[in-house]
């Protein structure tokens, strides 16, 4: 076992806030690792964050560096809302674990290495000329590393598995060990891993010994020395009851209530493709509530097919990411232009063209506000956080019901992947938003399919509906009949109507998220910047400036107030994960001087960088 | 669709006020009112009827049908249909397409609904042309068809709607076209099939590709190139005086010639719509060598795609409430007081 002690060690024990992030192969089991660690840590009424990083590839070439797969959690006696900007800890799996993973550890940090894996062929994999593990290239940190792979392959000897099968077990022995570190109970793991192997008792039972064995070894070291304790009391937390909850999880369970509250069965049209692809499984599971899912043959059949759901009377919904939305475009204009609900859920991702499938990129924003032919007027609103995109979600239903409008939901990579803790929500609080459908007419009144309410909706009349036949689609139709009409005036007057309908929609007043109305700066966010943007701003306020947060969740139309409330500040600052397209609409829309702050690493902030950005701009 | 309360109706109650405008002479004239003189034979009732079309020519029909009708975009009607039928199984929904829409910028999603067996009639306008975009070669242009994407003729090779049918999986393969009498009586036996019937239309396009098939569809003088095919009859043509025979050593069909109306001495075969063996050689029988094979190919039904989905449905939800306030707060949870 090789230790040292960085002079420069941060006390874990004083801190209300520590980022461990667990690095290994992609068949490592790293982001089950992480799933469990941040179930546990959940479980120990902590505030938590995390952030899963993981390749591309399923399962990428062993030991090489664009095969690694990491899962960082933040997690802390106060409320957390990042992932965390540099990990306190790092398990690091094998070298190309450590090596692309170095970068990031806090000056001072723990790594805990196996050295079983620290290969002669896994050093030269990760493109290593010596073991960094004995070269004194690591001195600036605390270092424990010691043969894990040995360790489990002994734990889990009594279950008769051989090398590589016992090899498996690895995560778990990592995993008991950090349960040992932070003081964490075994037994919800236990329950896990029994239900999980249910039908294969000697996995579960190998699994069990070898994270028992980690935990046990945390105890041996302690006594040791190179390994303290930490004790994170729980983060304080409204009363009530609480699970974790990922974006994608959070959108389905939005779009369940949704359709409830809508009173609509819902239809689910989808194709797969990452990070959207959770959303479709979540939803499969869920026929009692009168969900239908239909895998499609492509993007356009995914959504093509919730239209016509839509059309026969239940609420159509499809979801993808970038690619996909780009080829349902043309499908969405027919949405807006036959008026029928429609849920277009857009997990963005890593952009142009394939771009970056498993990471996170706010890039599609001109795409759903502008990205249709024609005049094409589309509600946007976007998610901040996975358990905010639940709400988001039953926005996203109530707009599309209410006005007869496809409406676009944007999350991201981050939001989808990402877990936090969610305070399970009440339904009975929910306000209601029944559908309505034309049944009859007043008598004597003639049957006018594109004849608008006071909210600008045409009405919704499903086939079937006796006397009140009709035809829609594409082409321009008359203002009243819904009939074929290439009048110049009728042309115009859709198009302003459609455009007046989508501005018309009652989106609420922005808010300021954090800080006074006004001040010397405001950063505006929108999407999944929530967190970093909450916390740098929340530190400049604790050293006395005046500076806010606004994070805008309708982006098509925007909030009423938005341009008077920005007003008031001297400088408006704009971080966003692409190249400044929110900004474009701001400053078309509000005519303000918004600058941007950009960003496209397929990364999230972090806050230092936030914190010193807006520095840069306080005189 | 599902059981069917018979309505009466007249050819009348299934026009539109819409003007109908499709070009002087044009073939889907005589499709449209065989099928609205169809639609009173079913017992079809309007409000229960739903239209849907794609875009190009044949795809403006909704418009002319007095049911609930939805023009879509070009190629997805199949996609759009299946959302509708599995959102509403108790309507009864016709596809309209044309070789263009169908076949070329919608071949997947055809295939798809297809291979699905989602319970529609499936009406393909064969008229082997582009004709809204004006007159460029269409998948299923013969080889040589000058048009102005074309100029010197085509030289892709076309393929055959029914052949692409049965090699989607289709359970049931017709054939008729525009000024055929016997439309109705195809369009019946489509709407009687439990599942997605595809019929190939052909369709006259006077203005970009007049008269291509007067080889059997002539309005005179090319019955004897007709062979119509119906379940239990022997295969005959020519007014009898020609028929069908199988080759069994090189296992092809054969024209033969029937002396005295003795069809089984000629070696005639009998049509059987659920054989697919017979079906895929009828319809890739060469026209002119062969007569054009019509009426109904192939039918042999399978469960539907909206019927699985019921099943599964019910399969998934027995014994599952669906308790909001339990499915928010499933999972690992713990409490804070």
């Amino acid at each position: 076992m090789a230790t040292q002690t960085a002079e420069n060690r941060p006390d874990l024990s004083t801190q209300d806030a520590i980022t461990v992030r667990f690095a290994g192969d992609s068949g490592d089991g790293m982001q089950l690792t992480g799933g469990q660690f941040t179930l546990s840590t959940a479980l120990a009424g902590n505030d938590l964050a995390t952030f899963p990083d993981f390749p591309a590839e399923i399962r990428a070439p062993q030991g090489t560096l664009f095969g690694v797969s990491a899962f960082q959690i933040n997690f802390g006696s106060r409320q957390i809302s990042t992932a965390g900007d540099a990990p306190d800890v790092l398990v690091a799996m094998n070298p190309a674990a450590l090596k692309t993973n170095l970068a990031a550890l806090k000056p001072g940090g723990l790594i805990i290495a196996d050295t079983g894996a620290f290969t002669k062929r896994n050093l030269e994999k990760a493109h290593y000329d010596s073991n960094p593990l004995e070269d004194g290239s690591l001195a600036q940190f605390d270092l424990l590393a010691f043969d894990i792979s040995e360790r489990t392959i002994e734990a889990v000897k009594p279950f008769g598995l051989g090398n590589k099968d016992a090899l498996r077990s690895k995560n778990m022995w990592t995993l008991g060990l950090a349960l040992w570190m932070f003081d964490r109970p075994r037994e919800p793991i236990h329950d896990w891993l029994r239900a999980k192997f249910k039908n294969k008792p000697e996995i579960a039972d190998a699994n069990i010994a070898a994270l028992d064995a980690g935990h046990a070894y945390g105890e041996t070291a302690e006594l040791a020395g190179p390994l303290k304790q930490v004790d994170m009391p729980p983060a304080p937390a409204e009363p009530g009851l609480y699970r974790t909850i990922t974006g994608a999880e959070a959108v389905s369970l939005g779009l369940v209530a949704g359709a409830q509250l809508a009173e609509l069965p819902m239809f689910f049209g989808g194709y797969p493709i990452t990070p959207a692809s959770a959303i479709l499984h979540h939803l499969a599971k869920l026929k009692e509530f009168g969900v239908t899912t239909f895998q499609a043959e492509d993007e356009i059949a995914a959504i093509c097919s919730a239209i016509g759901a839509s059309y026969a009377g239940q609420l159509g919904v499809t979801s993808s990411s970038g690619p996909g939305i780009a080829l349902k475009g043309e499908a969405m204009g027919l949405a807006i232009m036959v008026e029928l609900p429609l849920v277009i859920v857009n997990s963005q991702r890593g952009g142009p063209s394939t771009g970056l499938p498993t990471k996170t990129e706010q890039s599609d924003l001109y795409q759903a506000v502008y990205g249709r032919n024609g005049d094409a007027p589309m509600p946007v609103i976007a998610a901040r956080s996975p358990s905010d995109a639940f709400d988001v979600a039953i926005e996203a239903c109530r707009i599309a019901t209410q006005y007869m409008t496809p409406v676009m939901l944007l999350t991201d990579g981050y939001i989808a992947n990402a877990a936090e803790p969610w305070l399970v929500p009440d339904p009975a609080t929910f306000e209601p938003f029944p559908a309505q459908f034309l049944e009859q007419l007043p008598e004597g009144e003639p049957f006018l399919a594109y004849k608008r309410d006071e909210k600008g909706a045409r009405p919704w009349v499903k086939p079937g509906t006796p006397g009140l036949m009709h035809r829609v689609g594409g082409i321009e139709k008359d203002e009243l009949t819904g009939n074929i009409s290439y009048e110049p005036a009728n042309h115009q007057k859709m198009t302003d109507l459609r455009a007046a309908k989508v501005n018309g929609i009652d989106v609420p007043d922005q808010d300021v998220a954090l800080g006074e109305d006004t001040g010397e700066l405001v950063v505006v966010g929108w999407g999944s910047t929530y967190g970093p943007i909450r916390q740098a701003v929340t530190r400049w306020i604790a050293k006395g400036r005046k500076v806010s947060h606004v994070h805008v969740r309708n982006i098509w139309p925007l909030p009423g107030n938005l341009g008077e409330l920005l007003g008031g500040f001297d400088k408006v600052l704009l971080p966003e994960m692409n190249t400044g397209q929110f900004k474009t609409v701001l400053r078309d829309q509000l005519l303000i001087d918004a600058e941007s702050l950009t960003k496209t690493s397929g990364q999230p902030f972090y806050i230092n960088e936030l914190e010193a950005a807006i520095g840069e701009r306080l005189s | 669709m599902n059981e069917m309360t018979k309505v009466e109706t007249t050819l009348k109650d299934w026009e539109t006020d819409q003007e109908v405008r499709w070009c002087p002479g044009c073939g889907d004239y005589a499709i449209l009112k065989a099928v609205q003189r169809t639609m009173p034979q079913l017992g079809a009732d309007p409000k229960n009827t739903v239209f849907i079309s794609g875009i190009g020519c044949s795809s403006r029909f909704p418009y002319y049908m007095e049911t609930y009708g939805f023009h879509t975009i070009h190629g997805r009607a199949p996609a759009f249909a299946t959302g509708v039928k599995v959102a509403n199984p108790d309507l009864d929904v016709w596809l309209v397409t044309g070789d263009g829409d169908g076949l070329s910028i919608g071949g997947n999603h055809l295939m798809h609904v297809l291979r699905r067996n989602v319970n529609m009639q499936i009406m393909l306008f064969n008229n082997e042309i582009y004709g809204l975009t004006k007159g460029q070669a269409s998948p299923t242009s013969r080889i040589g068809t000058r048009s102005p994407s074309t100029p010197v003729g085509s030289y892709d090779r076309p393929i055959n709607p029914c052949s692409f049918a049965l090699g989607a999986n289709a359970r049931f393969v017709a054939r008729g076209f525009d000024v055929s009498k016997k439309l109705p009586e195809v369009l019946t036996a489509a709407h009687k099939h439990q599942g997605a019937a595809f019929i190939e239309i052909f369709q006259n396009c006077i203005v970009y590709n007049k008269d291509v098939f007067d080889g059997f569809a002539a309005p005179k003088g090319a019955e004897e190139f007709q062979l119509w095919l119906e379940d239990g009859e022997p295969m005959l043509f020519a007014g009898g005086t020609k028929g069908i025979a199988l080759d069994r050593e090189a296992l092809e069909l054969k024209v033969v010639d029937v002396v005295d109306g003795d069809w089984e001495a000629a070696g005639v075969i009998v049509h059987n719509v659920t054989n697919r063996s017979i079906a895929h050689m009828l319809v890739e029988l060469p026209f002119g060598e062969f007569p054009m094979a019509l009426g109904v190919l192939y039918d042999d039904p399978r469960p539907t795609y909206e019927a699985a989905v019921a099943e599964e449905r019910e399969r998934a939800t027995k014994g599952k409430d669906h308790d909001l306030a339990k499915l928010l707060g499933t999972g690992q949870t713990w409490q804070v007081d």
